[in-house]
C-alpha cells in the first residue's frame, strides 16, 4: 500500500515537472515575435494572416480577406505612440493618392482606448479604414513587437514588405512607396 | 457573552464593508490592481504613454461617478481580461485561486499519509525482559559493594 503511494506521489511529481517544462517551452514559442519580418527578411513573401476586427471609423467589422484583389497596406498603431503620429499624415496621403489603383491602407489600433483611437483619427484626419484589436492578438499573430509597424500585402495576400518604426525618414518613405508599387503590380 | 463579541466584530466588518462600497473608487487602489499592457506591470509602478492614458482614464470615470466594478469592466472590454493584476473569480481565472488551494489541501492529505506510513513502520519497542534470579542478584551483590 505505502509503496504504491510513493509511486503514485512520485508519478504526480514528475508529471508536475513535464507540465511546467511544457509550459515554459509553449511561452517560449509562443512570444517570438518578429517571424513574419524575418520571412520577409529572408526574401519569402508569407501569407498575411487573416483576421476579422471591429471597425473604429464606422460600424461593423473588417475582414482582410474581404480586400482579396487589392493590395493593402497594414499599420499597426496606437495614438500614445509618438513615431504614430508623426507617419499618419504620410500614410493618409498614400492612401489617397493609390485608392483608384487598387490600394487599401488599413489602420490597426491595439492596447489602446477606442476613445483615444478616435480622437487620433479626427485630429490627423485619417480617412482610410481603422480597426481595433484591443488586446492584440492579431498585433501578436503579425509578431508585432512595437509601435508602428507596417505590412504591405500584394494582391494575393502575401507580405512583400514590413517596415519596423515610424515611416519618418525620406528612406523610409521611398521603401514604403516601392513595396506599394510592387504590391500593386502583382 | 462570546456570542455578544462575535456579533459586534461582524455588525462592525459589515458596517466597514457597507462604507467602503458606498464611497468612491480610490484612483491608488485601482491603479495598484491593474496592469499596463504594454510594459506588464501595474499601473501604479508605470510611467508608460499608455499607463498615463489608463490612469487619466480612471480619474475621468471615477469622477463621471462609475463603480470600481465599471471602471475595471470598460477597462477589460478594451484591454482584455489580462489587464487585471488578480485573474477573476469566475471561468477560467477561478482556476487560478482554487489550484493553490487544491495544492494547498493535497499537500496536507499527502503528509498525513506519509506520516501515518512511517509511523506504522517503525517496530514497538520491546517489551522489557525480567533479569534472571542469578543475574539480579550477582547485580545486588556488585551494588551492595559499590555503595559500601
Amino acid at each position: 500500500m505505502a509503496r504504491r503511494a510513493k509511486l503514485a506521489a512520485q508519478g504526480v511529481a514528475i508529471g508536475l515537472v513535464v507540465l511546467l517544462f511544457g509550459l515554459l517551452v509553449w511561452k517560449l514559442v509562443d512570444d517570438e515575435g518578429g517571424a513574419l519580418a524575418a520571412a520577409v527578411a529572408r526574401g519569402e513573401t508569407p501569407d498575411a494572416p487573416d483576421f476579422t476586427l471591429e471597425r473604429l471609423d464606422r460600424e461593423g467589422e473588417l475582414t482582410l480577406s474581404s480586400l482579396e484583389g487589392k493590395a493593402v497596406v497594414l499599420n499597426f498603431w496606437a495614438s500614445w505612440c509618438l513615431p504614430c503620429k508623426e507617419e499618419a499624415p504620410f500614410l493618409e496621403r498614400v492612401w489617397r493618392e493609390n485608392r483608384d489603383r487598387g490600394l487599401v491602407v488599413v489602420g490597426v489600433d491595439a492596447k489602446d482606448l477606442r476613445s483615444d483611437a478616435r480622437a487620433f483619427m479626427r485630429r490627423f484626419g485619417l480617412t482610410y479604414p481603422i480597426v481595433y484589436d484591443g488586446p492584440g492578438p492579431t498585433t501578436k499573430r503579425y509578431g508585432v513587437t512595437g509601435f508602428p509597424e507596417t505590412f504591405v500585402i500584394d494582391r494575393d495576400g502575401r507580405v512583400v514588405d514590413v517596415l519596423i518604426g515610424g515611416i519618418n525618414s525620406d528612406e523610409d518613405r521611398a521603401r514604403l512607396r516601392a513595396a506599394v508599387r510592387r504590391a500593386l503590380r502583382s | 457573552m462570546r456570542l455578544a463579541l462575535f456579533t459586534s466584530v461582524v455588525l462592525v466588518a459589515l458596517a466597514a464593508a457597507a462604507s467602503g462600497a458606498a464611497g468612491p473608487p480610490n484612483a491608488a487602489d485601482l491603479e495598484a490592481e491593474l496592469v499596463c499592457p504594454v510594459c506588464e506591470t501595474t499601473l501604479d509602478q508605470s510611467d508608460a504613454p499608455v499607463a498615463q492614458r489608463m490612469k487619466t482614464f480612471i480619474r475621468e470615470r471615477i469622477a463621471a461617478g462609475d463603480t470600481e466594478d465599471e471602471i475595471k469592466d470598460a477597462l477589460v472590454a478594451q484591454f482584455g481580461p489580462g489587464v487585471l493584476a488578480t485573474p477573476p473569480k469566475s471561468g477560467f481565472g477561478l482556476l487560478a485561486w482554487l489550484l493553490p488551494l487544491g495544492a494547498l489541501v493535497g499537500g496536507a492529505i499527502a503528509l498525513g499519509l506519509l506520516v501515518r506510513t512511517w509511523s506504522r513502520r517503525r517496530a514497538p519497542p520491546a517489551a522489557e525482559t525480567p533479569l534472571s534470579p542469578d543475574l539480579e542478584q550477582r547485580v545486588d551483590e556488585e551494588l551492595a559493594r559499590f555503595e559500601s
